[in-house]
């Protein structure tokens, strides 16, 4: 089963993806947590997103397009990023969860991608 | 008209029923991971029982019978289902395998899976207590929701949602590995002391239900212990309850009146169940390991004492409720453990202690009965009656406002 790891930082995280600001200490917990996965043979994909000072929000009512500056959520922990895994249960999630380096500073939710769902929108069968 | 065959048959149903639910529910969801299938197939399998068992009379192995028919119902829901998923292929291997257990007693005990399931940390922790008592015992919402004092359709929803997330976030059904046990054991053993909580708090027992709750509970543990033989806190709970279960009776007098445990007449206590607490609590403390249920056993059976000794060591109690305070603060344990103080010490350090928590307490029953008590002990009546007017207008049991009022008159 398919699980997607959503990464929330907080503004002070996002600064951290700075090499001048912190050298190699975010990078090198990251790229240790990536090859782990890859390791394991879990890993299915995922990217880092752009800060959220990047992210623009699109709405389309009335016939018009309604766009904002700024991310959807006005949260002070934003979605940095996402992670998916294939893993057999939710345990074997949360383990990989809590060995994220953002569970340490930040917050990871982990979420079942609605593998059904996609079948039936792709006329596929993932499986 | 009903014949005998059938009392009979009726009685066999109940009893598989009574004893077999939970596992049963426990073989069949830790193979498709669907506890409300689990639980509708075997609902229908009994209802099958019910037609059949009069008729052909009662199978040689009433578990097997339900199982099979239990698993054939899973197998035709499976075939019909439209939504592709993975359990299709599961329940063929569980088919193959539930084929092979001809023995009843080979059958093997998932209930310990599924108690850790219920009391899994990624469900609320509001639920564990619920779901145990539908998937392991098989009450209704309606029961639940009678014992929990909540509304039955409240508590109907957040079930199905509970489950909706098991089976579809797939949440493993296993035992948890060595070094998550105890974090995990904790939530299991809160679950089902917080039903046994909500029994004990009907002073009077008023209500037969929330009696019949308090044995649920003991029942859970003693499927705990049954599984897991090695950890001291199991048997900590489960000696807990049975200490408190030994005076349920005696804490209502002939004429319904609150009896409060220092007045409470030992020979109304259930000898045997304390043997059996006691049994438990001395396992636990030979395994070396303290934890607060052990504790909160040991002060009852400190209490217990009395029985064959007429009095109540009070300085022990205190000892305990000094480490207990240490090991796990609650509310509870610091008005429990100021009263104590007061029995050592004298009134005035106990009220001493009861100052020192004062600031979070101005709706605990508990702390204003024991502070009123104290200051009636210390001649300030003024204060004391002050202190009684807030316990008995927090007291819901209308015995207790009773027995608190009755004692207000005493100066």
């Amino acid at each position: 089963m398919l699980y997607c790891l959503l990464i929330y930082e907080r503004p002070t995280d996002f600064e951290r993806r700075d090499p001048s600001v912190e050298a190699d200490a975010y990078r090198g917990a990251w790229r240790k947590y990536y090859h782990a996965m890859v390791d394991a043979g879990v890993y299915v994909g995922g990217n880092p997103l752009g800060p959220p000072d990047t992210g623009t929000t699109v709405r389309f009512r009335d016939n018009k397009r309604q766009i904002q500056d700024g991310p959807y959520a006005g949260t002070k922990e934003q979605l940095g990023g996402f992670t998916i895994l294939e893993l057999p249960s939710l345990d074997a999630a949360l383990d990989w969860a809590a060995r994220c380096p953002a569970a340490s500073y930040g917050a990871v939710e982990v979420r079942p991608l609605a593998g059904g769902l996609k079948d039936s929108i792709t006329g596929e069968n993932q499986k | 008209m009903k014949t005998r065959s059938d009392d009979e048959a009726h009685r066999a149903v109940e009893a598989v029923a009574r004893e077999s639910y939970g596992r049963l529910v426990a073989v069949l969801a830790a193979r498709t991971r669907d506890l409300a299938g689990a639980e509708d197939a075997l609902a229908d399998a009994l209802v099958a029982a019910l037609a059949t068992w009069p008729r052909d009379g009662i199978p040689k192995n009433p578990q097997g019978w339900l199982l099979t028919a239990a698993r054939n119902r899973l197998m035709d829901h499976a075939r019909h289902r439209i939504v592709q998923d993975q359990s299709a292929p599961t329940l063929e291997l569980m088919a193959s395998e539930l084929d092979e257990m001809t023995d009843p007693d080979a059958l093997p005990d998932e209930r310990l899976k599924l108690l850790f399931v219920c009391a899994h940390p990624a469900i609320d922790a509001d639920m564990h207590t619920p779901l145990m008592l539908q998937t392991v015992l098989g009450l209704d919402a309606v029961a639940i929701g009678r014992a929990l004092l909540v509304a039955p359709k409240t508590i109907g929803q957040r079930l199905v949602r509970a489950k909706n997330k098991i089976r579809q976030t797939r949440i493993a059904f296993e035992i948890p590995t060595a070094d998550q046990i105890p974090e995990r054991l904790e939530a299991v053993l809160n679950a089902i002391y917080a039903a046994y909580g909500n029994s004990w708090e009907d002073a009077t027992a008023a209500d037969q239900h929330i009696a019949e709750l308090g044995q649920e509970a003991i029942w859970l543990a003693r499927v705990l212990r049954e599984q897991i033989t090695d950890d001291a806190e199991v048997r900590g709970v489960l000696a807990l309850m049975l200490h408190c279960e030994a005076r349920r009776a005696a804490r209502r007098s002939a004429d319904g009146e609150f009896v409060p445990l220092s007045e409470q007449d030992p020979r109304k206590w259930r000898a045997e169940m304390i043997a059996e607490a006691e049994r438990e609590l001395a396992a636990a403390a030979e395994m070396g390991r303290p934890g607060r249920f052990q504790i909160e056993a040991a002060i009852q059976s400190v209490h217990a004492e009395r029985a064959h000794s007429g009095t109540t060591d009070w300085s022990a109690i205190a000892t305990f409720y000094d480490q207990l305070m240490q090991l796990a603060p609650s509310i509870g344990g610091a008005v429990a453990r100021a009263a104590a103080h007061a029995e050592v010490r004298g009134p005035q350090a106990g009220l001493t202690l009861l100052d020192a928590i004062a600031s979070e307490t101005t709706s605990y029953q508990p702390y204003w009965a024991v502070r009123a008590h104290l200051l009636q002990q210390l001649g300030r009546s003024e204060a004391a009656d002050e202190a009684f007017e807030r316990a008995i207008g927090l007291s819901e049991d209308a015995a207790v406002r009773n027995f608190l009022a009755h004692r207000r008159r005493q100066r």
